[in-house]
């Protein structure tokens, strides 16, 4: 390794890691080679900043991260009204509240619902559980994607969802990741481990909430296994500080005739990064990944979608859309990977923007990489700005101008937030989209309007 | 009501683009005029002038409503003093319901004028009513504002939102392209059921087809920017009969 191309902020993480390591020996002995596989994957990569030549991180400077210093190890005290009051909430759901990464019993909020196993990772992980054992980091250590490497590495607890098979769930799972308020800046590395079985049923709601005004780094790892015929609806919710960064990974795997889909609304961090894969590894599994981000200020909200058809007769659909003001920038990265032997494949991607000033910035970048040769496959990616027929014909009818641009704002994000299905989510979701349209149009200029 | 002086307009940051090369047009309370002529002869542009579009500017001229200039006002505070532009081609607006729009609409015309807002409960009886009035599918009106509308269904839509909207001065684009006679006949009968002493019409038409079913109390012949000519109802049948080569020979225009 030559100078210059060293990884970046590993020692940043180094003295944490070895005092984590230190205060784990009571840990399984494969969680222990696990971690250090992790590390050792992190060290060689570090914190990426090197943009050129570089696709996943062309477009986002990580430099504001790397630069920062963050504690690991501490916690601070979290009420049950300071969740409800910046998250979703319902009494009706499932709760596994995770404060800073590890599992708080007081604040979830649990019906001990027959076939559900919800709860600590960390007690599963010691329960001995041999599906927790194959299934933990086998999807989310794969690659050397380097944020995995990093929550792995301080890979002990979070929040453990198992849903026994034929079990058809009737109320949502609701995770929620809390970072603690502080006026230090934390390091959290939030996981969360899906085991959902055959010919099941559930909806899993994810949300990270920041009660901190401070600099926080919150480091998710979400891994799913959707068995033979099992349909997840999964929602993630995003809203740290702006101050803040999340940098997050979802990764999916799909068994025969799984049906998985996930709508996500991301709203929150300085820099933010939704980094979402779905193996479709059996006929018949279909997966529909959508959702709305919203950037304003110097925000950076970057959708890294994927999905892989590694097996015949499997569809995918991806569509997402952006509103963007300010300063703020956008990536979208949508990639469909149809293998060889996925023929009668049907996959479509859809990236959609609204562009409310002329500082915002999106990049998308739609792709397909298709190896099988009978399957149907549409791409498309937009950037506009409000029409201006549309505002005049508004206005014509005596609603102002800033009314009428945050009627057609709405509008524009209706179609995604009507995929949140649960009353209280959809209302959340309304609520803060309402409360946020304000805050694009004082940032949106003239030039805002085509 | 409705007084227009020697009204000039051009495409706005573009030179040499005036279209309107001097309106004079009075409608008094009550009155329904016709306003008939070619392509391109400045029919679209004098009514999106008329609701204040930021594409035009005046260059001369002025626009009274009720004595006072109206030049200065964006085309909500236009709305807001009772007029209203039926659009040739309505715009499509994914996510927003019609019921949704037209409360914001209202609300926002009772705010202007200093009055209380409909409650929500006396707005969806009044918009039950008028859906049923105009003949549109209650369904249709569930869905997002004229997205995926047929032309027919987008003119009944801006039907309804005349009637809720009961504007003093209501303007009509080229409402009657692209319907058949059936939906002709529901645009006809929701402006001749509006008719009043205390509310005018502007209807603005390429074809006398409409006034078959609207009668106008006053017909003019729009030709290259500049009235050419005024008469009653029976102006619009020697032009259906005639066409407009006379009127544009007579202006210098090309036929």
């Amino acid at each position: 390794m030559t100078l210059g191309t060293s990884p970046t902020a590993v020692e940043k993480y180094s003295a944490a890691f070895i005092q984590h390591s230190a205060q784990s020996v009571d840990s399984p002995v494969w969680l222990d080679t696990l971690r250090k596989r992790a590390w050792s994957t992190f060290s060689e990569f570090g914190i990426p900043v090197k943009r050129r030549g570089n696709e996943l991180w062309k477009y986002t400077n990580l430099r504001p991260l790397s630069d920062k210093d963050f504690e690991h190890g501490v916690t601070g005290s979290v009420t049950h009204n300071q969740i409800k009051a910046l998250g979703p909430w319902d009494d009706t759901w499932d709760t596994v509240v995770v404060v800073d990464g590890i599992f708080s019993a007081d604040l979830s909020n649990l019906h001990g619902i027959t076939g559900l196993n919800a709860g600590s990772l960390g007690e599963a992980i010691t329960s001995g559980s041999v599906n927790v054992e194959q299934q933990l980091a086998s999807l989310a250590g794969r690659e050397d994607y380097t944020f995995t490497a990093l929550n792995t590495a301080f890979l002990d607890d979070g929040a453990y969802v198992a849903i026994a098979a034929n079990t058809e769930l009737a109320a949502p799972v609701h995770v929620v990741f809390v970072t603690s308020d502080s006026s230090t800046s934390k390091a959290i590395y939030p996981r969360l481990l899906v085991d959902a079985g055959a010919n099941t049923s559930s909806v899993i709601i994810e949300t990270h909430l920041n009660l901190a005004d401070s600099s926080q780094l919150s480091v998710p790892v979400v891994e799913v296994f959707a068995a033979d015929g099992s349909t997840v609806q999964h929602y993630r919710i995003q809203m740290e500080n702006e101050r803040s960064f999340h940098l997050g990974t979802t990764r999916v795997n799909q068994f025969a005739d799984a049906t998985f889909t996930s709508t996500s609304f991301a709203v929150g961090a300085q820099i933010a990064r939704n980094d979402i894969h779905t193996l479709l590894d059996a006929p018949g599994a279909n997966c529909t990944l959508r959702g709305l981000y919203m950037t304003n200020g110097q925000q950076q909200q970057d959708q890294e979608i994927s999905t892989t058809h590694a097996k015949p007769h499997c569809t995918s659909d991806q569509f997402y859309k952006g509103i963007l003001s300010g300063k703020s920038h956008a990536v979208f990265s949508g990639k469909v990977v149809v293998e060889r032997d996925a023929q009668k494949s049907a996959a479509t991607q859809k990236d959609l923007n609204l562009l409310l000033s002329r500082g915002a910035e999106i990049n998308a970048k739609p792709s397909l990489e298709i190896y099988a040769d009978d399957v149907t496959a549409a791409h498309g990616a937009t950037a506009g700005h409000v029409d201006r027929d549309t505002l005049f014909y508004l206005q014509s009818r005596g609603v102002d101008e800033e009314a009428a641009k945050a009627i057609l704002i709405r509008g524009f994000a209706e179609e995604i937030l009507n995929d949140f299905k649960p009353a209280a989510l959809y209302e959340f979701v309304e609520r803060v989209t309402d409360e946020r349209i304000p805050v694009l149009l004082a940032e949106s200029d003239s030039l805002g309007t085509a | 009501m409705l007084e227009i002086k020697n009204l000039h307009a051009s495409v706005v940051d573009i030179d040499d683009s005036e279209i309107l090369r001097g309106i004079d047009l009075t409608v008094n309370k009550g009155e329904v005029h016709a306003i008939m002529g070619p392509n391109g002869s400045g029919k679209s542009t004098l009514v999106n002038v008329l609701m204040g579009r930021f594409d035009y500017e005046v260059t001369a001229g002025d626009i009274l409503v009720n004595n006072e200039s109206i030049l200065a006002l964006r085309p909500d505070q236009r709305a807001h003093l009772g007029m209203f532009l039926a659009f040739q081609y309505p715009a499509e607006i994914p996510g927003v319901r019609p019921w949704q729009f037209l409360k914001a609409a209202l609300d926002s015309k009772a705010e202007a004028n200093g009055e209380e807002k409909m409650s929500v409960r006396t707005f969806s009886k009044l918009f039950d009513e008028k859906v049923e009035a105009v003949g549109i599918n209650p369904n249709l009106v569930k869905r997002s504002l004229n997205e995926g509308f047929s032309g027919g269904e987008k003119k009944r839509n801006e039907m309804l939102q005349l009637e809720v909207l009961k504007p003093t001065l209501a303007v009509l684009d080229e409402t009657d392209s692209g319907l058949d006679v059936d939906a002709l006949r529901i645009v006809a009968e929701g402006v001749n059921s509006m008719r009043s002493p205390e509310r005018s019409f502007i209807v603005v038409t390429h074809y006398q087809r409409l006034l078959n079913y609207i009668t106008p109390d006053v017909v003019h012949i729009l030709v290259n920017g500049k009235i050419v000519k005024a008469g009653g109802a029976e102006l619009a049948l020697e032009v259906e009969k005639n066409g407009y080569k006379s009127y544009l020979a007579a202006a210098g225009a090309n036929a």
